[in-house]
């Protein structure tokens, strides 16, 4: 039998393979959704690019955009599961395989030489989110995150005396501001409460729930549906050229916050919302959750 | 909207036909410039280096791609456009010296080059961002890499294209900006917006 380490490389690596080629189903019923319903002329030019390259990148199996992104790992770490002492090791080969397999442009660069590395690693890169789960499984997602988005998120600590109203304000504002420049239609994760560090994992780690699945909390699938609605009415549309879908989906998250602080997060992410699961069992064997293989 | 295809070079006259709106599509010579190429072709004229192609009548695109290499041959795998904005601080002085005619990226840009658009003649063609395959599929072949010392996405890739689009005129040669056209629409759509969440300005 392998050991659980390689078999975890090697599913690391096909997850980016899968989620720089192929879109999630959810994201592309979507997009395919923004398409019939849009009146712009220029809009629907460009939803039809987005489509028609979607489908190119299945033909072809190639990555759908050249910015792969920065390597971002979620891993949910049973604490019965084999080789988590070597887990870190195994991300990162898969992560300089896949840079030169797939291929994946290299994306990681030194701040203060401004020397990229050449291959999507370098301190702290990939950066893994760990989880300590009961049990002895280990479920990894990828998430291959764009810089254009990456470059509009914001954080705000605001006043705890406006509330919702305020984090309304603050996530509108967001998108105006951000316009043309994350790639929309978008998807955006918001992050409630926590603190200025929790409010923004929070709301990137939302970016990864389906868009086909409504918040279990009614009040805020409510809110969500609210603020979906009314950011669709700022006219930005696709790619910022004018159009009625600016954003496919909102998803919102949030922990108790101080009483004195309201932190709130908005993260985007771009047409291109890349993302994949699997799942690892102690006996070896590996399903796959977001992609059919 | 019309719909016109130009080959490279592009002369100013043709350049000027083109309104906003109208889709374009390019055949010919396009090179890959982004913030670190757009620096150094300038820093090289200020020094009166030659630059390794002349890029008169040429389409420039901003773009990082993804390029492998097989038996010492380059081929894009995917080359969608980056973000123009970042560009705004050098197109004005790219467009005056080197004669450039489309311009092509995503996001638009800003008003120094929109400016230099109508007064040295050229056009930004918006492609989809993202649209990555779209755009390998119109290259036909990568003629040669200059300065890639600069690293992959930033070094200066010199394409052969064939019907490269489609790119949507988003600024003409005739002090048109889309993007300005939409920020002012949704700046009227904001209080809308605001309205509809019970919000005050």
């Amino acid at each position: 039998m392998l050991e659980i380490a390689n078999i975890a490389e090697n599913v690391a690596f096909n997850l980016l393979k899968q989620a720089v080629i192929y879109l999630p189903e959810d994201v592309k019923q979507a997009l395919q959704k923004a398409y019939a319903e849009e009146t712009s002329e220029t809009g629907k030019t460009q939803l039809k690019a987005i489509l028609d390259n979607i489908e190119f990148a299945e033909k072809y199996k190639a990555p759908m955009c050249q910015d792969t992104g920065t390597i971002i790992f979620y891993v949910k770490a049973g604490t019965q599961a084999k080789d988590l002492d070597k887990m870190e090791d195994a991300l990162i080969r898969a992560t300089r395989r896949a840079t030169v397999e797939v291929p994946i442009r290299p994306n990681a660069v030194n701040p203060f030489t401004q020397k990229n590395s050449g291959d999507n690693t370098g301190r702290l890169i990939p950066w893994i989110n760990w989880e300590i789960v009961p049990g002895e499984d280990i479920e990894m997602t990828v998430l291959p995150k764009g810089g254009g988005s990456e470059n509009v998120c914001v954080m705000g600590m605001l006043v705890p005396g406006q509330g919702i109203k305020g984090v309304k304000k603050f996530v509108v504002d967001a998108v105006l501001k951000a316009g043309a420049k994350p790639c929309p239609p978008n998807i955006l994760g918001i992050g409630i409460g926590g603190g200025s560090d929790i409010a923004m994992k929070i709301a990137k780690k939302a970016l990864l729930r389906p868009l086909d699945v409504p918040n279990p909390d009614p009040e805020i699938a409510r809110l969500e549906k609210e603020i979906l609605g009314a950011v669709n009415m700022t006219g930005i549309g696709p790619m910022g050229l004018g159009g009625k879908t600016t954003v496919l989906g909102v998803n919102i998250d949030y922990a108790y916050r101080h009483p004195a602080s309201y932190p709130a997060a908005v993260a985007f992410n771009c047409w291109a919302a890349r993302r994949a699961t699997a799942k690892i069992s102690a006996d070896g064997t590996v399903e796959y959750l977001t992609h059919k293989v | 909207m019309a719909v016109y295809k130009f080959k490279t070079p592009i002369s100013e006259e043709e350049i000027r036909k083109l309104n906003v709106n109208d889709v374009l599509y390019v055949s010919g010579t396009m090179v890959t410039a982004r913030d670190q190429a757009h620096r150094r072709a300038l820093e090289h004229f200020k020094q009166g280096k030659t630059l390794p192609i002349n890029l008169e009548g040429l389409a420039v695109f901003h773009c990082g791609p993804i390029v492998k290499k097989k038996e010492d041959r380059w081929t894009i795998v995917a080359a969608g456009p980056t973000t123009s904005t970042r560009m705004d601080i050098f197109e004005d002085e790219f467009i005056k010296n080197f004669k450039v005619r489309v311009i092509i990226g995503k996001g638009g840009m800003g008003k120094r080059t929109t400016d230099a658009m109508a007064k040295y003649g050229a056009v930004y063609g918006a492609f989809t961002g993202g649209a990555a395959i779209l755009a390998a599929k119109a290259i036909k072949s990568v003629r040669s890499v200059e300065w890639l010392d600069l690293g992959m996405p930033e070094a200066m890739w010199v394409l052969e294209v064939q019907e490269f689009g489609p790119l949507t005129v988003a600024i003409d040669s005739h002090g048109n900006n889309v993007f300005e056209d939409v920020k002012t629409k949704v700046e009227e759509n904001k209080q809308k917006v605001y309205q509809k969440l019970g919000l005050s300005p």
